[in-house]
């Protein structure tokens, strides 16, 4: 029997960016938050530092940061009528454990969407024709739009001290930039971060073919900042160890390095960390939910925790298994295309590519997420589809992150993978490789679902989700549609010798793709299509939001961070501002 | 296995042997770690060899494999080549690799190609990975690679370094700790 604990005003289940902007938002207001997480504490200064910190079999090849897949995992499979199988240790993603979750090792790639794609649903139809929409293709508009979001955008980029180059001030072009964003209220809080020799390269190359390269936007401070909560953060370092790593020179934003600094000092706030939230205890005929059961990791006892509010900041995969298990909202059958909880599962349709320049020179391993260049000129509805039998697009980044080297080596396909040649190949052609990735857009499709497994159980008892997915025909036309373009750019590279990367036809489990997973507990305009409205809030639990991708209707061209970060300050403003005054529905159906 | 690293990374200009680099003994502490054992991996049954899209699905833990692997691998080489691998010719060692990476060799019970891709990908982990860890001994890879190691803080040179080779002899997590 769990012990009943003091009832406080908020509990957060996850504490990665958003369950950290959330609370922190909320303890502004005088609430009394706890923030409960299932992985330890991670903090800055103590955590991230040299040398350890430096360790690329630690923390990118043995995943240091990653989720216990030995506590619970998902299971998968391609298409509904197979067996799904349990994914034993996660390969294709890698949601992160412990505070500042997967926004801690992430690579701090910092976009917003476009307008248009806030309206997507009926931008097709007016632009293509009522009936240009696939039966299948269950895409839907967000409930919110570009605008309104805008300030939550701005918001975070402060929080951030992002880096970057505007391209539309105020709908005023700015040269530089982005010229397809939607407008901005200001510019980027910090310059861009320099550009790699291959991005400069690739950045010419594009415009003598007429698109419209730019910095890749990040949340990386490239000078010392101090934030919108007052922490000072540090400067790039471009040490080349971003992703799956934490960032020691704290310029690498994450919820432990821009928020958590704060929020710690708050009397009204506590973390308690090795803490498995296993339930959400929902009153159906109230349509709330009256707390969270979780199990203290480090003494095995269970607890209640009672809560006014609960907000749901855990992964895409733990947001909707919560909601399945606990009832909340009704789950999704594919065969009738009924329900909304496990609907609209998307992913990110990345594809790359990589050029070898016999005449350079380089050093691959200097680096940052934001030395890239990337052109916008093919992603969402920024060109015209007509013809070209698909939808959706994305961005084409051209310029290595950087190149540690267990991970980052290339040579030439068809090079041995071991023994003398390949040894020679490896020492021709470290210094010498660019590399490249396009950023596609996943559509929703009515077989791309997930559910509860009914055979594979988790360390508590519990069904493990179920993920149904699989690529689409309209998202490989998109890709192949994609790595052409981006083929033409390299082209005109002249590179010694490059080769393309698409992606094979089914999705696989490894090996690494994108952590770009969404969708599960869609936001909408309908309750009968969505699990959450514009505020988050869930249609049959007004006390509980739900943050992060999983919200996302679909998955558009461009990592989801940016956008993440802004619902967070969106809906904590919809509860300080509208449901503390009035504790309830904030939109009626 | 001493066999099996100097053919993946044979000694020649550009660096020592797999075995003189400290594979043999990287790869019998990584089996030994709590990765090798199984750590943070989802073991709990039913079991079905699945689609290849599905990913490893077998009860055992690396290590376990490993020693099955190693295990099959020998009896393969007797029952083709009539003795253990370690004992065939370096080039009959080549080509016996060779059947495993191609899935060629027909293992009795795991996959030989799958054996072939954890050997190989632990060589390299251990190869390229920190000299702390011991498979990269006096930095060799690091240094054939011109690989600087820490503390990797390029801010200030960043630019000036953008089309030109940077030098700098490569540092451990050793050297700093």
């Amino acid at each position: 029997m769990a012990t009943r604990l003091k009832d406080v005003d908020a509990v957060m289940v996850g504490m990665g960016w958003t369950g950290a902007i959330m609370a922190r938002e909320l303890t502004k207001a005088g609430l009394s938050v706890v923030g409960i997480e299932r992985g330890p504490d991670r903090v800055p200064g103590e955590n991230f530092i040299l040398p350890a910190i430096r360790d690329e079999l630690r923390y990118v090849q043995r995943l240091e940061l990653m989720q216990d897949n030995s506590t619970d995992t998902i299971t998968f499979r391609n298409a509904a009528p197979e067996q799904a199988l349990p994914i034993r240790r996660f390969g294709a993603f890698l949601p992160g454990e412990g505070v500042g979750g997967s926004g801690l090792h992430w690579g701090a790639l910092h976009w917003r969407f476009l307008p248009a794609d806030f309206r997507i649903r009926s931008h097709l139809r007016e632009r293509y024709g009522a009936k240009a929409i696939p039966d299948d293709m269950t895409i839907e508009d967000w409930p919110v739009s570009y605008d309104e979001l805008e300030p939550y955008y701005d918001k975070f980029d402060k929080l951030c001290g992002a880096s970057g180059q505007a391209g539309n001030l105020k709908g005023k072009s700015i040269a530089g930039g982005n010229p397809f964003e939607g407008p901005r209220s200001n510019p980027y809080p910090n310059k861009p971060i320099m550009s790699a020799a291959a991005s400069l390269m690739y950045a010419d190359a594009a415009r003598s073919l007429g698109y419209h390269p730019f910095p890749a936007p990040v949340a990386i401070t490239s000078a010392p900042y101090t934030n919108a909560e007052g922490v000072a953060l540090g400067e790039c370092q471009y040490c080349g160890y971003c992703n799956r790593m934490a960032c020691e020179a704290n310029a690498k934003a994450s919820a432990n390095t821009t928020v958590l600094p704060k929020l710690r000092d708050e009397p009204k706030f506590e973390l308690r960390t090795r803490a498995f939230v296993t339930k959400l205890i929902y009153d159906k005929h109230g349509k709330k939910v009256t707390g969270v059961i979780y199990t203290d990791m480090r003494t095995g006892e269970e607890y209640e925790q009672p809560a006014n509010i609960v907000v749901l900041s855990s992964f895409v995969f733990g947001n909707t298994q919560a909601m399945l298990l606990a009832g909340i909202g009704e789950p999704y059958d594919r065969a009738t295309g009924k329900g909304v909880v496990g609907k609209n599962y998307c992913y990110q349709f990345e594809a790359g590519a990589a050029a070898f320049f016999e005449d350079k020179e380089w050093n691959p391993y200097m680096g940052s997420a934001g030395v890239g260049v990337c052109i916008d000129d093919f992603n969402g509805e920024n060109f015209d589809h007509s013809g070209l039998g698909f939808f959706g697009g994305g961005y084409i980044a051209g310029g290595p992150a950087a190149a540690p080297p267990i991970a980052g080596r290339n040579v030439p396909h068809g090079t041995p993978r071991w023994g003398a040649e390949w040894k020679q190949a490896t020492v021709k052609w470290y210094n010498r490789v660019a590399r490249f990735n396009t950023q596609g857009s996943v559509y929703a499709n009515r077989e791309n679902f997930m559910d509860l497994d009914p055979t594979y159980k988790d360390a508590f008892g519990r069904p493990l989700l179920r993920l149904t997915y699989n690529g689409t025909e309209n998202d490989h036309k998109m890709s192949r549609y994609l790595l052409a373009k981006l083929e033409g750019v390299i082209k005109a590279m002249n590179p010694t010798h490059y080769e393309m990367h698409p992606r094979p036809r089914n999705f696989t489990v490894v090996p690494y793709q994108s952590t770009h997973n969404t969708g599960g507990t869609m936001m909408g305009a309908n309750p009968k299509t969505s699990a959450v409205n514009r505020y988050l809030q869930a249609w049959d639990a007004h006390n509980l939001f739900v943050m992060g991708a999983s919200v996302f209707p679909q998955q558009h061209g461009y990592n989801p961070t940016g956008t993440v970060g802004a619902l967070a300050y969106w809906a904590a403003n919809a509860i300080t501002s509208q449901y503390l005054k009035s504790p309830g529905h904030l939109v009626h159906a | 296995m001493s066999a099996a690293v100097d053919a993946f990374i044979p000694a020649d200009e550009h660096s020592p042997s797999g075995t003189d680099c400290g594979l043999v003994i990287f790869i019998d502490r990584q089996l030994a770690s709590e990765w090798g054992g199984g750590a943070k991996m989802y073991r709990s049954g039913p079991y079905h060899k699945g689609k290849p899209e599905q990913g490893y699905q077998l009860a055992l833990t690396p290590r376990q494999f490993f020693q099955t692997g190693i295990a099959e691998a020998n009896a393969w080489s007797r029952k083709t080549h009539g003795k253990e691998f370690d004992r065939l010719a370096p080039a009959d060692q080549v080509a016996a690799l060779k059947a495993m990476e191609e899935g060629k060799a027909a293992f009795a019970g795991v996959p030989s190609r799958m054996f072939f891709n954890m050997l190989l990908s632990m060589a390299m982990d251990g190869f390229f990975a920190d000299p702390a860890y011991g498979g990269n001994r006096n930095a060799a890879s690091w240094k054939m690679l011109g690989f600087p190691g820490l503390p990797a803080t390029y801010a200030d040179i960043f630019e000036e370094y953008r089309n030109k080779r940077y030098v700098a002899p490569p540092r451990s997590m050793a050297d700093f700790s």
